[in-house]
């Protein structure tokens, strides 16, 4: 009785040192490669290829879940705000849910799926087949020529995603509750006008997104860089690299907000 | 495999509509009311009580937004609250223009309301507001309708 | 075995994946200049390790490799990614990057790591294609091409650079008897051709005998036998007669250790 909570503790035990050890690993992968990012803009095109993989193909998801969430806000908004005679107001809900967390958080979302778990599966199948290797034999670092443009890819994508997630779901927005419920559009854009700040919402968005940008494309790299090169382990690592996108962008997000948003 | 050039062309489209998404966050989206120092100079008022007045407040007269709050501290010889604002160049104001906190609705965020007096001479970067009114006291006011109401009932007694 | 400063030596290195028992156990070879060796043993001997630790991919526990009269355990990595120039290492699959054609496989390591203009690095792909006959297909993607056609190219990949030390990987493994024959005739001609010396990792006996200069047996971490093709045929040494004579039955047993047979049946 006594030996099984002993060991239960044990591995609990291990299990947490194994946790840190890995963020230590982690953290000493994203200093080399930050290290070797020369690579990545002095031959640019090979990070133009990556934004089109992380970003460019990323367009569709992104469009139409930005659209059918701004729909939902505007109808779940005008239902609720209509009860108090503000209905007007729901311009403003909309847009301040999307830009202050929506945008950047859905947005990271879907590309944490997306395209965090295919540069995962890509660089993972790479060891495999053992193309790192080989890379490292014809004495070309793959930190540089295969993480770094991937890394780079992705942080840049990540801010014009959540733009494009927030601009798309107000005009989802706008559609469901002027075109289809009829709310007066002028009141809609007005109120929004008045009551989203440059400052406050829509950069403090941008400076979100950037930094959970920065997360996923890190996860992602590091996850398929760091796979056990059988076809077991590739799996489990992109499905690593999506459970541990998400976890990170919920708890950034919460820290990032009480930072910025305190006391308004 | 895509051609580079095909490869470059998405790529730019994409960085296009990103950014033509931000500035339409930017411009239809917010409101651009940043008053900078540049293009705003600083008037101070003093006031007994702020209220839940914040920096980044807006300044407002007849309702329509001049200014921001930029600073909002202590003074400790006076013991009152000194508020400085920012308010933008194109908007002059008298000297003897007064200063009242008001809030936004039944119970949204205080602003500084500007009233303008009728002295011929304007406000200049660094002057101080003479007269201002201090924000509310939900307590004060709670306070003096008991103690009027205690009064009342003491006369008719 | 000449003595005559060998390209590649191997002094008594010990090495270990992590924590388990040792791969290597104070095993020392020579591979001289200009010669075609072949390094044999069962599956998980260590052969491949032994690739890797010339190459400088892994480190000894103990002992030192020399290649190019530089000891690559010592190697910083910058010393260590000029070492690799001279050096080409054929993967047991070809490793051909998926997402390039097989031209530009084979022009990566030059466009990688030479300032050759382009039209000279076309000339120089195609000649490479060429030397394995491949040059027709140099606009397919991997995909399209059988495993044997994968590894050529991916020879001629490792040979972009003119290498002076050629090693493959298991190079023989699944071909059918014709991209055997053909695999091998490749790499002999291209040692000779190149004056290289190549490294041969292998454990199809028969291929290896007809085109290396000597042979290397590896058992449990260290050099059993060593000779040349004729020395190892006629050889008395059970071990090495039970390799190259495909017994079943001999110093490598038949049986995992288990207990007696007669005792598990009747209990």
């Amino acid at each position: 009785m006594i030996a099984r909570v002993l060991s239960a503790l044990e591995a609990l035990g291990a299990r947490a040192t194994g946790m840190v050890t890995r963020l230590g690993l982690a953290g000493r992968f994203f200093w080399i490669m930050l290290r070797v990012s020369g690579t990545s803009f002095r031959r640019f095109h090979l990070t133009i290829r990556e934004i089109y993989f992380a970003g460019v193909l990323s367009l569709i998801i992104i469009a139409v879940s930005a659209l059918f969430v701004g729909m939902v806000l505007g109808l779940q908004g005008y239902d609720t705000l209509v009860r108090y005679g503000s209905a007007e107001a729901v311009g403003t809900l909309v847009a301040l849910s999307l830009t202050r967390e929506l945008g950047p958080v859905v947005a990271a979302l879907l590309f944490a799926s997306r395209a965090g778990s295919a540069i995962t599966a890509e660089i993972g199948l790479m060891k495999t087949t053992e193309q790192l290797s080989a890379m490292e034999m014809m004495a070309v670092d793959p930190m540089a020529r295969v993480v770094g443009p991937r890394f780079w890819g992705g942080v840049m994508s990540m801010p014009l995603l959540a733009a494009l997630f927030s601009a798309i779901g107000i005009f989802g927005g706008y559609l469901v509750t002027v075109q289809l419920i009829g709310v007066d559009e002028g009141a809609f854009w007005s109120q929004m006008k008045a009551s989203v700040d440059l400052h406050e919402d829509v950069l403090n968005g941008i400076i979100k997104s950037a930094v959970f940008g920065v997360a996923v494309t890190w996860i992602a790299v590091f996850e398929g860089y760091d796979a056990t090169p059988t076809a077991e382990g590739v799996s489990r690592a992109t499905t690593r690299t999506v459970v541990t996108s998400s976890l990170a962008i919920l708890a950034l997000d919460f820290v990032l907000t009480a930072f910025m948003f305190r006391g308004t | 495999m895509m051609t580079r050039r095909a490869l470059d062309i998405w790529v730019g489209f994409f960085l296009v509509l990103g950014l033509g998404a931000t500035m339409f966050l930017a411009l239809k989206v917010a409101s651009s009311a940043t008053f900078a120092a540049g293009n705003g100079y600083v008037i101070k008022a003093k006031f007994d009580n702020i209220g839940g007045l914040k920096a980044r407040a807006p300044v407002k007269s007849a309702g329509v937004v001049v200014g921001r709050v930029s600073d909002i501290r202590f003074d400790n010889e006076s013991f009152e609250a000194l508020v400085t604002m920012t308010v933008g160049r194109e908007f002059q104001f008298p000297k003897d223009t007064s200063a009242k906190i008001l809030t936004s609705g039944l119970l949204g965020e205080q602003y500084v309301s500007l009233a303008a007096g009728g002295d011929t001479a304007n406000l200049k970067d660094g002057d101080t507001v003479k007269i201002t009114q201090s924000a509310l006291v939900l307590e004060n006011l709670i306070g003096q309708f008991l103690y009027s109401k205690a009064a009342e009932g003491n006369e008719k007694k | 075995m000449s003595s005559a400063d060998p390209l590649v030596a191997i002094d008594d290195v010990t090495f270990a994946y992590g924590d388990a028992a040792p791969v290597l156990s104070g095993i020392s070879l020579t591979i001289p200049r200009g010669k075609l060796v072949a390094i044999m043993g069962g599956s998980g001997s260590g052969k491949t390790t032994l690739l890797r630790l010339i190459g400088g991919q892994v480190r000894p526990s103990r002992g030192e490799v020399r290649a190019f009269g530089q000891t690559v355990n010592r190697l910083r990595t910058r010393q260590l990614y000029a070492l690799r120039r001279k050096m080409g290492m054929l993967f047991q699959f070809g490793a051909l990057f998926t997402d390039l054609t097989a031209f530009d496989n084979v022009a990566f390591p030059m466009r990688e790591r030479t300032d050759l203009p382009e039209p000279v690095i076309r000339d120089l792909v195609m000649m490479k294609l060429h030397a394995v006959g491949l040059r027709g297909a140099a606009h397919l993607m991997p995909q399209q091409l059988s495993g044997g056609m994968q590894r050529r190219v991916a020879l001629a990949r490792t040979i972009a650079l003119d290498p002076q030390l050629i090693m493959y990987d298991e190079p023989f493994t699944g071909l059918d008897p014709i991209s055997l024959a053909v695999t091998g005739k490749l790499i002999r001609d291209l040692n000779d051709a190149l004056g290289a010396s190549s490294i041969v990792v292998t454990h199809d006996v028969h291929e290896s005998l007809a085109i290396v200069d000597y042979i290397y047996f590896v058992s449990e971490g260290r050099i059993v036998a060593h000779g040349t093709p004729d020395e190892v045929r006629r050889t008395e040494m059970p071990f090495v007669h039970q390799f190259v004579h495909a017994e079943a039955d001999g110093p490598v047993p038949f049986h995992y250790p288990a207990p007696d047979y007669r005792a598990a049946l009747l209990s």
